[in-house]
């Protein structure tokens, strides 16, 4: 998996809060915001922002794709970094975009914006180095990769490695864990027996670790894991990890 | 069916593109650098994973070995091509105890027998394979395809002296693609099959057993 | 078949615990087997990449290098057939076996063969067909079609084996030993080698410049199909061929790890003619069948093109968390997982195959192992596309399932998510009153099987960002 360039200390960043955050987890968003600026960074989050597209992306409607994503490629214009708390609507801009302007007028504007996104914990590890003190009451907690984190953004060990930095923090690996949640955007409603089957079997490997909380960086597999989680009454409980990082490490506010 | 070849061809060739086909490096199944007894010992152990096995006979004749083998596994008759250099060994000191059987005839001639009564075959070999455990087996018209078949015990003679790091490397150095035997063979054991429940089961519809007689000169 | 037809298969699989059982297990161990057959990243990397352009370079050149093929086949004796469908292959079959007085015939894995429905076909003329796989043999009686492309029977477990051959095989006893059940499956099997009239075979690579059929497996029945009956006919898709030897060991140093881990199969056969003149056994003739259906259409496309690529090894349903829980007979085609969701609408249409392009989390686990780089996801997506799409296009069928309502909602979508006015509204509205929004309306109704039912936000990140006073540009 390629990565982008590491800037070495960038003073300003780009936030794109992604449409499910801001329906469902915007404090996931918010603690995304303030983890950067925790780290001495100036966060500009462009109020004009929807949706990277990836809904109609994925639904074979591209040219309806095209459109929001060219309306969000325009309000990030200047040089910074794109920082998303999302690794699937990171994948969508960073690795779709390319294509879906291959051809057009728009190709290197559309490129040069893809090659500036960083999913969040790549940025918190990769760029920024960012250390945490733990402040929170002992827990134990599994990860769930997002599908698309590894496969597309490639992230891998940098979200682990940060959770693994908090000392009342117990890490707890998830039985296949590498498989998908069954989220999935519209499959989840046009196959939702399959759906079904895969979150069901997720959140049962969630109570198999025994974890009080499934800790994501997508939430999208938070949207799918977390409702299955409620309907099931379990005790796991899902929670974005900038959330999660944000309260443990400057308390709730 | 020339209509159809024509409409194929034609739809292709009108959708064929001009990009430059991407370069091919193969430096990933090159030879190893591996030396003699690496070769011999990754050869032996990826065999033996698949239940092959071996009789050494380096440094000593293998007419011997083989015999007492034969007669210790209890094995009634031996198969040979009479017209290889093996089978012109066998057929000149072969020194008894268990019956040799020349492969003389089309296998026509003898297909229930072969079927229903063979109890082993021997071959000899072109080489063998040390990073997959494999023998290179040409057959032509002294070495029959179904010696290495049909008989439920297949023996194969081995030079040690012939082994290749790497598929690719045996092809090559031993020039395959200048002029391809009707039938080259690759074997890495005896036959198997993993169709129920993903469990190995031995000797499905080839030999049961495959031993191969290590030697340093034919 | 109808639209939902995956769908409610899918279903009707979810519901069988023996078979998720089934599946999961086998699944479970082939991952695990084949991740310690790459272990070393760098050499997968390499040996991927140089599988890949293999595969993309003969396909580059695919039209010369049939020809070329051809020409060497022919040259060395053996007879080549162009079939532009299903029927004509049959119906090649069918000649060459008459003019043999050919009715007892015996074959090899092909999944070519199940395309086109080859025992079907032969068996209408009264002409055995003997499967000699053992998988393939133990679907075939028990009349079922193969439910993975490497492992037919591998939604069987033993248990259910041995009743079929208690129930099946000629004076067998009850056993649930796997030996004994191999053995009595050889016992039957040797007897319809030696009787045969032709043998039949796929072809996993053919090469042109020598004019080589390779065959890869492990139990020998493959080698007996090709050498102990009097006539050979080998089937292949078209874009089967490779222009040199030397692109053969790369090619299957991918297929035999990725589909069962093994550095290679117990055989690999290199079929390059007939019985030479002084040979004492292997076919008096050979045949080499070709067969389009639908594959120089996909060709013709230089992003579909792609899936041409496939070396047929299974990884892709290996991996597949949909193909895991269901299982290869719920899909419509006869190439299940993910590479069937590529290729059958592209071969049956897009209106035969239903829903299959949805079939699908996009989670890429099989782009992940495909070791030829096939795009699957992004063909997908294409083919997502394709099949609403609103005149007709490269695909066959494409347009079949274009939806005026879906196609309005999508548009209004579009302008609601790109004009921010239109947005922050529409997030208001969501947030303020998404609790309104009736249980049983579609979506939310399959949704709330087994979660709960989303809550929306009170607020917006939007809303959030503003009253933090994050900087708007
Ligand atoms: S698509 Fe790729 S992984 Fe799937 S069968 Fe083909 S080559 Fe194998």
């Amino acid at each position: 998996m390629d990565h982008s360039p590491n800037p070495s200390h960038p003073e300003k960043v780009y936030f794109f809060g992604t449409c499910v955050v801001d329906l469902f987890f915007p404090a996931a968003g918010l603690a995304g915001i303030k983890l950067l600026q925790a780290a001495g960074l100036e966060v500009i989050f462009p109020q004009g922002q929807s949706c990277c597209g990836q809904p109609a992306y994925n639904s074979g409607f591209l040219d309806e794709a095209r459109a929001v994503a060219w309306s969000q490629i325009k309000l990030f214009s200047k040089d910074y970094p794109v920082i998303l708390p999302s690794g699937s609507c990171a994948g969508m801009m960073k690795k779709h975009y390319p294509s879906l302007f291959r051809g057009r007028p728009e190709q290197a504007e559309a490129e040069d914006f893809a090659a500036r996104v960083y999913e969040l914990t790549q940025f918190l590890v990769d760029v920024l180095d960012m250390k945490f003190d733990d402040l929170g009451e002992p827990t134990k907690v599994t990860w769930h990769p997002s599908c698309h984190s590894m496969r597309e953004m490639g992230v891998g060990d940098q979200p682990k490695s940060l959770l693994r930095q908090l000392s009342k923090v117990e890490l707890v690996e998830l039985p296949r864990e590498r498989e998908c949640c069954g989220f999935g955007g519209t499959f989840s409603v046009r196959q939702p027996e399959v759906s079904a089957a895969m979150v069901t079997d997720k959140i049962d490997a969630i109570a198999e670790t025994g974890a009080e909380m499934v800790v994501s960086g997508d939430c999208g597999c938070l949207l799918n894991i977390g409702g299955a989680l409620e309907k099931a009454e379990s005790r796991a409980h899902p929670k974005h990890i900038a959330e999660f990082l944000w309260e443990r490490t400057h308390g709730r506010r | 069916m020339t209509d159809a070849r024509t409409a194929i061809l034609g739809r292709l060739r009108a959708a064929a593109g001009k990009d430059v086909p991407p370069a091919e490096d193969f430096t990933v199944v090159s030879p190893r650098g591996w030396t003699a007894e690496h070769r011999l010992e990754r050869l032996r152990r990826m065999m033996e994973a698949v239940h092959t096995e071996f009789l050494d006979c380096r440094g000593q004749d293998w007419l011997g070995p083989l015999r007492d083998w034969l007669i210790q596994e209890g094995v009634p008759g031996l198969i040979y091509a009479p017209a290889t250099a093996i089978g012109r060994r066998l057929a000149a000191e072969w020194s008894g105890g268990v019956p040799l059987i020349s492969y003389d005839k089309a296998m026509a001639e003898w297909k229930e027998e072969l079927f229903a009564q063979s109890a082993a075959g021997i071959t000899g070999t072109r080489g063998g394979i040390a990073e997959t455990g494999s023998l290179i087996l040409w057959t032509d018209a002294d070495q029959p395809r179904s010696l290495s078949l049909v008989p439920p015990l297949h023996i194969a003679l081995l030079d040690v002296n012939s082994l290749y790091d790497t598929f690719w490397q045996a092809m090559r150095e031993q020039k395959w693609a200048a002029g391809m035997p009707t039938n080259l063979l690759l074997i890495s054991g005896p036959s198997k099959t993993a169709d129920i429940e993903q469990t190995l089961a031995y000797g499905v519809h080839g030999p049961k057993r495959l031993l191969v007689i290590l030697v340093d000169q034919c | 078949m109808a639209a939902a037809e995956f769908r409610d298969a899918a279903t009707r699989a979810l519901a069988d615990p023996q078979l998720r059982a089934n599946f999961r297990r086998a699944m479970d161990g082939l991952m695990t087997k084949r991740a310690a057959m790459f272990a070393d990243r760098d050499e997968w990397t390499a040996l991927r990449s140089l599988g890949a352009a293999v595969r993309a370079r003969s396909l580059l050149q695919l039209p010369e290098l049939l020809e070329r093929l051809e020409a060497k086949l022919t040259e060395n004796g053996v007879h080549v057939h162009w079939a532009e469908t299903v029927d004509q292959g049959n119906a090649i079959f069918k000649q060459i076996l008459s003019r043999h007085d050919a009715t007892r015939l015996v074959k090899g894995k092909s999944m070519v063969s199940e395309e086109i429905g080859l025992n079907h076909a032969l068996e209408a003329d009264g002409i055995e067909v003997i499967e000699a796989d053992l998988g393939e043999y133990i679907i075939q009686l028990d009349h079922e079609k193969p439910s993975h492309i490497i492992m037919p029977a591998i939604h069987k477990n033993k248990q259910q084996i041995a009743r079929l051959f208690s129930q099946k095989i000629k004076d067998a006893a009850y056993t649930e030993d796997v030996d004994r059940l191999t053995g009595l499956a050889r016992q039957v099997l040797r007897r319809k080698f030696a009787e045969a009239d032709a043998g039949v075979s796929g072809v996993n690579v053919a090469v042109a410049e020598t004019g080589t059929l390779v065959l890869v497996e492990n139990e020998g029945n493959g080698r007996m199909c090709t050498t102990i009956p009097k006539l050979h006919i080998a089937v292949m898709g078209l874009e089967k061929v490779v222009e040199r030897l030397e692109e053969v060991p790369p090619v299957l140093s991918l297929l035999t790890r990725s589909a069962t881990a093994q550095p290679i199969t117990t055989y690999v056969n290199m079929i390059t003619g007939p019985r030479r003149p002084g040979e004492k056994d292997g076919p008096e003739e050979v045949h080499l069948v070709i067969l389009d259906n639908g594959r120089s259409r996909v060709f013709a496309d230089p992003q579909l093109r792609n899936t041409l690529r496939c070396i047929r090894c299974g990884a892709c349903m290996n991996h597949c968390p949909v193909y895991t829980r269901v299982g290869g007979h719920a899909y419509p085609g006869v190439y299940p997982g993910p590479i069937g969701k590529i290729l059958t609408p592209q071969i049956l249409g897009m209106d035969v195959a239903g829903d299959l392009p949805h079939a699908s989390s996009l989670c890429n686990a099989c782009v992940e192992v495909c070791p030829v780089e096939i795009p699957i996801a992004s063909l997908l997506v294409r083919l997502r596309g394709e099949a609403i799409r609103p005149e007709p296009g490269a695909v066959k069928g494409a347009g079949s399932h274009a939806d005026p309502t879906e196609a309005w909602t999508w548009r209004g979508w579009a302008l609601a998510y790109r004009v921010p006015a239109l947005y922050r509204l529409t997030t208001f509205l969501l947030t303020r009153f998404g609790w309104a929004l009736p249980g049983r309306m579609p979506l939310l109704k399959e949704w709330t099987s087994v979660r709960s039912r989303p809550r929306f936000a009170s607020q917006t990140l939007h809303e959030l960002a503003r009253r933090e006073k994050v900087s708007n540009q």
